[in-house]
């Protein structure tokens, strides 16, 4: 492990005026997933600015809308009597994800823009792009049982593993970000860069910049929502396929759904082809079929992880069914 | 007097661990956390290629690295006596075996700068064409003289061709089994200091005479230079039964540096330095008449072994004692690649060659229309079925009437795939099991202290299995005193020959010395031999007793039960419940002995729907190596474990008349879940594991 210095910030401008501009700095929050690349080598930071003691850790509501600082960890966000009573999705995504011992230091913020578990990613011995770019991608024809069926380039196949931002993405949350240039929100779904030949640009923020919170719009009335998630074990694994969903049916018929993919794609999958397909129309199971098949046709599957196309899209069909009955 | 349940006799009771508080409080010393003045770390430098040579590495630039020491490689290491173990011939010339192999070692004041310039040293290598890929066809496969541990690697009786073209009913499968790796919590570390003229290894290992004879062959120490000591081991599975590099390491750099030197392992280079269990491709034909009596059984198994050491996995072995053949044919076969080198993990050879043979059971009980129990019935066997020799004891029958009894086999509705209940298809299936039942030559001392109290030593390791606390219980009892009156001293190699904490076979051979010691130990001071202020100590070498046993075969037997729920659209299989029964000679300690067999069932089911590790042949390493994506079963993985134990008295064994236990918690219990699997959704699962990407095609 590289020594580096360590500082803690004293407030959100001063964390971004030590992190912008200098590429060898990180912020550091729960550190569940930067201290492990640390270690790995896949980090190699000068400086860490250790902001968990920045005021970005409450939850409350604002206008209708519910925001979520940046530092609320994921355990005691997944508890929030809010987020259990407006947001199921949110609570059963969190309590789908890591472990409780994770959960319990793990940042809303962090948990956003957390790396690809990819194996050869993680392996400083060997080539990837994402890591070193243009040195090539051997999970295209190696070990890519568990990456991406949509939306990857012959230059990297690797999935985003977190369960909230997918559950965010189907809720159309907003983030705050905060740069030099102070601050912005943007669209969570519009955080994530497509993958191109550059899988080693993930974000499309400005270099240093800090993630301050989430803003959840109100759901429409009447809406039900659910997180699915399979893994190859029943705890303590990251997704195969997931499926949240925000479904609104009257009258037997789909008047708002929105629908993200989990453990697909570089980045949460919004499924906005099903969706287009399903608004307006019946809320059977043969019509979410025809939906999930759809979105779905834009699937590439590598060798060895075909079985997820079937897999996620019984997972649709399945949620939907059930949020629809 | 009243005597409790904590005082004498104590075999049979539940007693708790004796180090357990020490475990729970943090108090107890693994070898990773000994605390040594001057202690430096030493950080191993990986081959980057799977074959070739180094030509080139740049010393000077990582000697000049912050906290950096001194580094260990080709041309400073000590020469090594070459003892036919290649994995730990490190530095004698300059060829990699292996991607992940030591090239070097780092050695810093810290672990952490230590690793930095580790992963800092520049290595020059000359790259070879190389070749890592294991399949059934491979030109390369050859048949080895012996397989794992000194098997022949063939056995044939009768005319299988004959009887297989007679039969009424052939089963004719291919079974597979993937890469696993033991994966203890513990990481192999090894601790080595020099002091007046001894070396001293605090190791993690599961045996600390053999580590030391090891260490004292391949150094060429005089004999009694080395001491290993491992007074508490956090698992092995097989993975810490000889010495590995870590060991060979940290003396090469105590040695070098004179200070002393830990080399702890991560997770990723355990798995290229520390072994793991081989792949299989198994070919089971099995010819029955009509009513499922097998006439004819044919096991031949494939695996591979790395260009350092030829290790074959015995998984053919397994259908030698198990169902009775009058035609019976075993073989193995190996190809040496360039990989890292496969060694024991948990039921080396069962564990695999059940799934084989089980499976292939279960199908030949749907070919004959005959229930799985059976068919196992009817083809138990009143003598060893590939050498003729008579059993010390065999209750496989019983084990599978009350297996079947408690599982609630009866009235099973044979048919597959017709049980549905919500999103899952449930079904049940089982298997049998036996495993070794073997003792081996062991010394130990008991010594009677002016304060009433006794020491007992042995060369014992306990890997977290309860073996210290049944070695106090049988010590108590042998000495007709309160376990609260006994200490059982374990771990270093000072006490004497021992036997290794594996092949379940650790009970039955520490204990013989034991009892022995300490029966002779009462004796004496019955007697009215008088204690002196060192104490009064009796020694037993079991070595001659142990030699002169009668030449019978020796096993334990076992049942698995188990029922599987599979949602043949999401891919997920749980397993609500496992019912296993054993055989197992006398039982000392039921809590422990539960707490082993149910470890060995959760391994069973780990292995059976999760357990893989994925090699990627063009780099000649597996990808998976972290605890993340090698999955081994959670809590929420494991359902209802139900553990039972017919009478199994036994006295060819030792005098405890332990046969062991542990491994035999693994073996079949993979068949039984994919034989279950089958009933569930009328699908063969016939490579392991079975997770979802198998299950999700199988549904469709």
């Amino acid at each position: 492990m590289r020594e580096f210095s360590y500082a803690r910030a004293r407030d959100v401008d001063a964390a971004v005026s030590l992190v912008a501009d200098n590429p060898g700095a990180r912020y550091l929050g729960g550190g569940t997933n930067l201290v492990d690349l640390m270690k790995l080598g896949i980090e190699r930071p000068d400086l860490l600015v250790d902001v968990t003691g920045l005021p970005l850790d409450d939850v409350g509501e604002d206008g209708g809308l519910l925001r979520i600082g940046a530092l609320v960890r994921n355990s005691d966000l997944a508890a929030h009597p809010l987020v259990r009573e407006r947001y199921p999705v949110l609570s059963q995504a969190l309590l789908a994800g890591a472990s409780g011992q994770l959960r319990n230091v793990a940042t809303t913020g962090g948990n956003l823009v957390q790396r690809t578990r990819c194996g050869y990613f993680t392996d400083p011995t060997k080539p990837c792009n994402k890591r070193m770019p243009g040195s090539g991608c051997p999970a295209i024809e190696g070990e890519h049982h568990n990456l991406a069926i949509l939306g990857a380039s012959d230059h990297c196949v690797a999935t985003h593993p977190s369960d909230l931002a997918v559950a965010l993405v189907a809720l159309d949350a907003r983030i705050g970000v905060h740069d030099l240039a102070g601050s912005h929100e943007i669209l969570l779904e519009d955080l994530y860069r497509p993958v191109g030949d550059r899988p080693d640009l993930e974000l499309t923020t400005r270099d240093g910049a800090l993630i301050t919170g989430v803003a959840l719009p109100p759901l429409p009335p009447g809406a039900r929502t659910h997180y699915r998630k399979v893994r190859e074990r029943a705890s303590y694994a990251f997704a195969i396929g997931a499926v949240a969903a925000v479904l609104v049916v009257a009258d037997g018929v789909v008047s708002d759904v929105r629908i993200a993919l989990g453990a697909v794609a570089s980045h949460p999958w919004r499924a906005r082809v099903a969706e287009r397909e399903l608004r307006g129309g019946p809320a059977t199971p043969a019509a979410f079929a025809a939906a999930a098949a759809a979105e779905l046709d834009a699937a590439r599957p590598l060798r060895d992880n075909a079985y997820k196309v079937p897999l996620v899209r019984d997972l649709v069909v399945a949620v939907l069914t059930e949020l629809a009955r | 007097m009243t005597r409790g349940w904590q005082t004498a006799p104590s075999v049979g009771h539940p007693l708790t661990r004796v180090e357990g508080l020490d475990k729970v409080t943090g108090r107890a010393r693994y070898s990773g956390d000994v605390a040594l003045p001057g202690l430096v770390h030493g950080w191993v430098v990986p081959a980057t290629i799977p074959r070739g040579r180094v030509i080139g590495m740049d010393v000077a630039a990582t000697l000049a690295m912050p906290g950096v020491l001194a580094v260990l490689h080709q041309h400073n290491a000590p020469r090594l006596t070459g003892i036919g173990e290649g994995t730990l011939e490190l530095f004698q010339n300059d060829r990699v075996a292996h991607r992940g192999a030591p090239v070097a070692l780092v050695i810093a004041d810290t672990p952490e700068r230590a690793r930095e310039a580790a992963e800092r040293t520049a290595v020059d290598y000359l790259p070879e064409p190389h070749d890592a890929r294991f399949r059934a066809d491979h030109p390369r496969l050859y048949q080895p003289e012996y397989v794992n541990p000194h098997h022949p690697a063939v056995t044939d009786k009768g005319d299988v061709e004959a009887a297989l073209a007679g039969a009424a009913v052939v089963v004719d499968q291919e079974y597979r089994t993937p890469p696993q790796h033991n994966n203890p919590m513990e990481p192999h570390s090894s601790t080595a200091v020099w002091a007046d003229g001894r070396l001293t290894v605090h190791g993690s290992t599961q045996h600390a005479y053999g580590m030391a004879r090891t260490l004292t062959n391949l150094f060429g120490f005089a004999p009694g230079t080395v001491r290993v000591l491992c007074e508490h081991v956090g698992g092995g599975f097989g993975g810490k039964g000889t010495p590995r590099p870590d060991a060979v390491l940290a003396v090469m750099a105590a040695t070098l540096v004179g200070r002393p030197v830990r080399v702890t392992f991560t997770r990723p280079q355990l798995w290229p330095l520390a072994g793991y269990r081989t792949p299989t491709v198994q070919r089971v034909r099995l010819g029955a008449d009509a009513d499922g009596r097998l006439v004819a059984l044919e096991h031949r198994a494939s695996s591979q072994t790395s260009r350092l050491l030829e290790f074959t996995e015995q998984s053919a072995v397994y259908s030698r004692a198990m169902y009775a053949a009058d035609n019976l044919r075993t073989s193995h076969r190996v190809v040496a690649l360039d990989i890292p080198t496969p060694r024991w993990m948990r039921a080396p050879g069962e564990a695999p060659g059940s799934f084989g043979l089980e499976s292939a059971m279960d199908e030949l009980a749907e070919a004959c229309g005959v229930d799985p129990v059976e068919l196992r019935l009817r083809n138990d066997a009143t003598h060893d079925p590939a050498d003729g020799r008579p059993f010390s004891s065999r209750r496989l029958a019983e084990c599978l009437r009350e297996g079947a009894r408690r599982f609630g086999w009866a009235g099973r509705d044979p048919r597959p795939g017709v049980r549905r209940d919500g999103r899952w298809l449930r079904g049940t299936g089982m298997a049998g099991a036996h495993y070794p039942a073997r003792t081996r030559p062991t010394v130990a001392h008991a010594t009677a202290l002016p304060d009433g109290r006794y020491v007992v030593r042995v060369g014992a390791a306990d890997l977290g299995t309860g073996a210290r606390t049944v070695l106090t219980q049988l010590a108590a009892d042998a000495l007709e005193v309160p376990v609260g009156a006994v200490r059982v001293e374990i771990g270093d190699s000072d006490f004497g020959l021992a036997m290794v904490a594996g092949g379940s076979m650790g009970t039955a051979s520490w204990s013989w010395p034991v009892v022995t010691a300490c029966r002779d130990l009462a004796h004496r001071l019955a007697s009215g031999a008088p204690v002196p202020s060192d104490g009064l100590t009796s020694t037993f070498d079991s070595t001659d007793a142990v030699g002169a046993l009668g030449d019978l075969a020796r096993y334990a037997f076992g049942a698995h039960f188990a029922e599987v729920a599979v949602d043949v659209s999401s891919g997920e299989v749980r397993v609500p419940r496992l019912t296993g029964v054993y055989a197992v000679g006398k039982v000392v300690n039921p809590l422990t002995a539960r707490s082993q067999l149910i470890g060995g069932m959760t391994m069973g089911l780990s292995c059976a729907l999760l357990e893989e590790s994925i090699m990627d042949s063009r780099f000649g390493d597996h990808v998976n190596h972290n605890l993340a994506d090698y999955h081994v079963a959670t809590n929420a993985d494991v359902g209802e474990l139900d553990v039972a134990f017919v009478d199994d008295p036994d006295d060819e064994l030792n005098p405890s008349g332990v046969k062991g236990l542990g491994e035999i918690g693994i073996v079949g219990v993979p068949a039984a879940i994919a034989n279950a699997f089958w009933h569930a959704t009328g699908v063969r699962q016939r490579e392991l594991p079975i997770g979802p990407a198998r299950a999700i095609t199988s549904g469709q």
